[in-house]
């Protein structure tokens, strides 16, 4: 016992680290037992959620010791394995509290709604989580792009979930543009950083450092940035909108949290390990997907503005959002970059509350456009108020988590001197106000079109999202502590 | 050079003539008969490599000085052994397909199965 | 005893030929074939050892020394050949037992696994020998075999697949001959050492001797007739996809892969690397080839309405990817073509047994056939998704080893044009894989009567194909032992056959 302990987080050969990855699949063992039994089922999924948190929250007091776990050669020269570094270690928590949340929000949704095929469902949710701890403590290229892929062929079942021509068609272009992008552009970049460094591990300082001349560094930074098709860098962002096809908990943990994360994850790994600040800022190979990132900054915020589907709405505002984190992953700057992880963190419990919102208001009062919700916010008060909440952290306003990590990305733009940024940065946040801040004025303030006939939702769904909701303050609060393993590798003021 | 190696020009004109009748015609069995005249060609291509001006035949005789080279001749026997099989299993193939669809004609025979594909309800 | 494995090898099917006819009964017949096909195994599993230990092994037949005897040569770059080929040898014979009985006239049973033990023997002599008559002699061998197992399908369509397998087989054999004919009479042997020696005597560009180009080029066209190589595959979709269910699964992951083998063997150890991809334009032609049937056959693949129709068309691509590998002539490339050889076979193999399980059950592996019944049979249907991903080269499969391997030697010669042709090929895979999907999950049964008939899939046919799926998914997780494989090949061929 006491060997399994010392084992745990021993530096070279850390059990956690693959153990972490295993709980959701042992879930999946677990549930599949006690399928016949909805309740129990429920409650092996929220129980490995939970063993899933204490796992991760684990990790963070040996965050800065560099833990490695070596799983297997895969080709002569190339080994699978595990490596826990901070930036991972925020998504893998992000993902990990995120997940027993939103699977009472999903037990509740799904037998409000009658879905059926609900233990596939929580199967390939698990499956997916699973694939998210994979990316997430991932200690080199090719360990991090199975976990990738493994992670896109696990949600395309529960975005088809529906099933029907509308999911079907969905699926197919969630499933397209993900896998060409990450087989077309991603694969040959991490097989061409493999010839040019020797080695696809993560290194502080960049492994491309010194390997490449600046002409090869943009071209390979720009098939990155367009291969992680997570990250939803317009034009390759066609599969987020597809996907919300999807019943609200996968949109909700998958398209706020556990996909589009992964991708904003790999990118900012990316730059920090593979290009490195120092390399990227000096050369300049990140300019001209820079101007992409503002671009889909903007457009991305003006296409939310115009959707009356509440969750097309969210869906672009998602685009946008992750926009701001590749953006601060091109500015090459530690200030920035913390503000990208910090947004990764903040975005992903704000997004996360709309999705919930969207969910709960679709099974209560089967409502699905931002037009119908006028006075639903009195049959529904604490919806809407999480809505409120997640509405001031996403736009960046006190006090709410959202607020530090637009300051922080607002001073990588004056570090970097790079002012058009700071404007496109400004006016994303005027725009994001624009699309999320009417949807709350008419619950509240306008005159309901005919008398409400349904109250609040179910705890079981209202629950998680006040939840999420109170994440959002904490947050404003405890940004520091969120920041703090980040110190070891950026340098912040 | 076509003086001297004559032989070679005519055997290269046979198994051209041969793989042209594979090419050309769509009846089976003059497909078949093609393929043997483009292996006879060949065969007869190999056995002149082997031979030596003015040697005999390969059979130890005392007033011979010169022989042919004999080995091309016993590989030839191989491949002309292999040549009547694929021959054989060509014409049993041939049968067959007259069995099935009463003809040998290779254009014949893809319309008599386009209309069983529509039978089928799918095409394939 | 193991001395004389290499001849074993060969010896055993070849034997057992004669004895399944003379029997004549079904249940001796297939227990011959599995004997045998457990004999070659063996001996391939023995020799891989012996060659791992103590290098290339050679086996002088009837006590005659090379050159003028026949010698049989075993060396790092044939064993993983033998390994495949006896390896689906013993699954197909598992999974032949059920799916032949259902598709083959029982009179016939014998007479099949009669030619199926020839053909084994065919590929086995055509890898180990090391004189290039003999090649021809092995070559025609599993071909002739090959002509009649194809002819036995469920459809008289078969036939005339068959037949125009023969006349393109042949015609493709009988270019092997002049090759090996010209090469005679510039060099005066047949021993594959001895000709190397000689050709390398020659010169670096063969001494500008112009019949020995002529030599090179009609093997190498003869050879890509056999590989099914882009414009020469006419015969491929039609003879694989009529053959009954079993032999198509076992020629798809055999017969190409052997070819192949032999195309490297003559490339790199008996004309030699510099007279064939340096003097002559073959390994340009080489890459162009592939790309085309890399693009072209997954393209076609992705409009083909029958399952079967749909892998051979697939088979078709992936012997581009190996083409490519092989046509750059480094050992990282060569190594990938090998890698991509052993993880094909796999994969195929189990896809083309999946389908017959789905023929037994259902009657057909058309579309409309197959329409909405995911749910009904998921196993079947998981294993089809799971060894198709492999083939869109996806991870965690094996696909995604040897397209990892392939794209590492493309990028290190700087072939971006092939890079793209391999990456849109991929594509098109995903493409065909995912429409197999859609019809299996997403599609409403054509009318409601239909479904799976037969009772029960029987447990020998789901047992092989699971064997070879998870054998993928090893191979995707932990490629060090097929890669190892494949880099001690290559080595051994590019240092002029570890002779």
């Amino acid at each position: 016992m006491s060997e399994l302990l010392t084992g745990w987080t021993s530096p070279d050969r850390a059990l956690a680290l693959p153990v972490t990855v295993a709980i959701p699949l042992l879930g999946i063992a677990a549930l599949l037992l006690v399928r016949r039994n909805p309740n129990a089922r429920e409650a092996a999924s929220l129980l490995s959620g939970v063993a899933l948190v204490v796992a991760v929250l684990g990790l963070w007091p040996v965050a800065g010791d560099d833990l490695r776990f070596e799983l297997w050669t895969w080709l002569p020269g190339l080994s699978l394995e595990f490596a826990l570094e901070p930036l991972g270690l925020l998504f893998a928590t992000v993902a990990a509290v995120l997940w027993p949340v939103t699977t009472v929000f999903a037990a509740g949704y799904l037998r409000a709604d009658g879905e059926h095929a609900q233990t596939r469902f929580f199967s390939f949710f698990a499956l997916t989580i699973a694939a998210a701890m994979w990316i997430a403590l991932s200690g080199n290229l090719v360990t991090l792009f199975i976990g990738y892929e493994i992670m896109t062929l696990a949600t395309w079942p529960l975005v088809a979930h529906k099933g029907g021509a509308d999911a079907r068609r969905g699926a197919r272009t969630y499933l397209v543009v993900l896998l060409t992008t990450s087989v077309g552009l991603l694969l040959p970049a991490i097989v061409w950083t493999w010839l040019l460094a020797g080695s696809t591990e993560f290194r502080p300082g960049g492994l491309l450092t010194g390997h490449a001349g600046t002409g090869v560094l943009t071209v390979l930074f720009a098939l990155y940035l367009f291969g992680i098709g997570k990250a939803a860098l317009m034009p390759v962002h066609r599969w987020l909108p597809a996907a919300m096809v999807a019943p609200t908990p996968v949109s909700a943990l998958l398209h706020a949290v556990a996909v589009v994360k992964a991708g904003v994850f790999t990118v900012l790994k990316v730059a920090v390990y593979v290009f490195g600040l120092d390399t990227l800022g000096e050369s300049g190979a990140s300019r001209p997907v820079m101007w992409v990132a503002a671009f889909t900054v903007l457009a991305a915020a003006v296409v939310a503005l115009r959707s009356d589907n509440l969750k097309r709405r969210l869906a672009y505002s998602t685009v946008s959002q992750l926009a701001y984190i590749v953006l601060a992953a091109t500015l090459a700057r530690d200030v920035a970059l913390a503000g990208g992880a910090l947004h990764m963190v903040t975005h992903a419990v704000g997004k996360i509350t709309l999705f919930l919102c969207a969910g709960a208001i679709y099974v209560t009062a089967k409502k699905t456009k931002v037009s119908e919700l006028d006075g639903l916010g009195r049959a529904m008060p604490w919806t809407f108020g999480a809505f409120l909440v997640a509405t001031v952290s996403i736009v960046g306003l006190p006090p709410a988590g959202g607020m530090w990590s637009k300051w922080l990305l607002l001073l990588g733009t004056v570090d970097a001197e790079q002012f058009v940024m700071l404007a496109v940065l400004l006016v994303g946040s005027v725009l994001s106000l624009g699309y999320l801040m009417p949807i709350t004025v008419r619950a509240f303030f306008r005159p309901p079109h005919g008398p409400l006939t349904h109250g609040e939702a179910h705890p079981a769904i209202a629950g998680p999202l006040t939840l999420t909701a109170l994440g959002c303050v904490a947050l404003f609060f405890a940004a520091d502590a969120v920041l703090a393993p980040l110190t070891g590798i950026l340098e912040l003021p | 050079m076509i003086a001297t190696h004559y032989v070679y020009w005519l055997l290269f004109a046979l198994m051209m003539i041969g793989l042209y009748v594979v090419i050309s015609h769509g009846n089976m069995l003059k497909k078949l008969i093609g393929l043997s005249l483009f292996q006879v060609g060949v065969f007869l291509f190999f056995i002149s490599l082997g031979k030596v001006d003015g040697g005999s035949a390969p059979i130890v005789s005392e007033d011979v000085e010169t022989y042919s080279h004999p080995l091309p001749q016993v590989l030839i026997l191989t491949a002309i052994v292999v040549g009547v099989a694929t021959l054989a299993v060509g014409l049993a193939l041939a049968v067959r397909i007259f069995e099935s669809y009463g003809t040998v004609e290779e254009d014949q025979v893809l319309l008599r199965d386009a209309d069983d594909r529509e039978q089928d309800g799918g095409a394939s | 005893m193991t001395a004389h494995l290499p001849v074993l090898q060969v010896l055993v099917p070849l034997v057992c030929a004669p004895f399944c006819v003379l029997l004549r009964s079904r249940t001796a017949a297939w227990l011959l074939f599995l004997f045998a096909a457990l004999a070659s195994l063996t001996c391939a599993v023995l020799l891989a050892v012996r060659v791992g230990g103590d290098g290339a092994q050679r086996y002088e037949m009837g006590g005659w020394p090379a050159p003028a005897g026949i010698e049989f040569v075993v060396g790092a770059f044939n064993t993983p050949v033998l390994l495949v080929v006896s390896a689906v040898a013993v699954v197909v014979a598992v999974y032949s037992r059920r799916s032949v009985t259902s598709e083959v006239d029982a009179r016939r049973v014998p007479l099949l696994y009669t030619c199926l033990c020839l053909t084994l023997a065919g590929l086995l002599g055509l890898t180990v020998t090391g004189d290039v008559f003999n090649a021809f002699v092995f070559l025609e061998i599993s071909s002739l075999s090959t002509y009649a197992l194809v002819a036995m399908g469920r459809h008289r369509r078969a036939l005339l697949a068959s037949f125009r397998y023969l006349v393109i087989g042949t015609v493709g054999a009988t270019f092997l001959l002049i090759g090996i004919g010209l090469a005679y009479a510039v060099t005066g042997t047949l021993n594959m050492s001895d000709l190397a020696r000689r050709v390398a005597d020659l010169g670096d560009d063969g001494g500008g001797n112009r019949a020995l180009y002529a030599a090179v080029v009609f093997v190498f066209v003869g050879l890509a007739v056999k590989i099914a190589v882009f414009p020469l595959h006419a015969w491929l979709p039609g003879a694989y996809a009529q053959a009954p269910s079993a032999i198509g699964a076992f020629l798809s992951a055999t017969s190409t892969k052997v070819a192949i083998y032999v195309f490297c063997r003559f490339a790199f150890t008996v004309f030699g690397t510099t007279l064939v991809f340096g003097t002559m334009p073959i390994d340009r032609i080489g890459l162009a080839l592939a790309c085309l049937a890399m693009v072209a056959g997954s393209a076609v693949a992705c409009f083909q309405t029958d399952l079967k129709y749909l892998l051979a068309w697939s088979s078709i691509a992936q012997i581009g990817y190996i083409l490519a590998g092989i046509s750059l002539a480094t050992t990282a490339g060569v190594s990938a073509g090998y890698l991509h050889v052993i993880n094909h076979a796999v994969l195929k193999a189990a896809l083309f047994c999946a389908a017959g399980l789905l023929v037994l059950r259902l009657g057909s592996a058309r579309f409309t056939a197959l329409a909405g019944l995911g749910r009904r049979m998921p196993w079947t249907f998981a294993a089809v998704v799971i060894a198709g991903l492999g083939l869109v080269g996806v991870p965690p499969t094996a696909g995604f080893a040897s397209k990892w391997a392939l794209l590492t030697a493309l990028v290190d010669q700087g072939q971006w044009a092939v890079v793209a042709a391999v990456l849109a090929s991929s594509l098109l895979a995903m493409v065909y894989i995912g429409r197999i999907v859609e019809v299996a999950w997403f599609r409403e049964p054509a009318e409601p009567g239909t479904g799976p008939t037969a009772s029960k899939a029987p447990a020998s046919m789901v047992a092989a194909i699971w064997v070879l799926v998870l054998a993928s998914v090893y191979f995707g997780l932990d490629a060090t032992w097929p890669a190892g494989l494949a880099d001690a090949a290559a080595d051994a061929l590019l240092a002029n056959g570890g002779e």
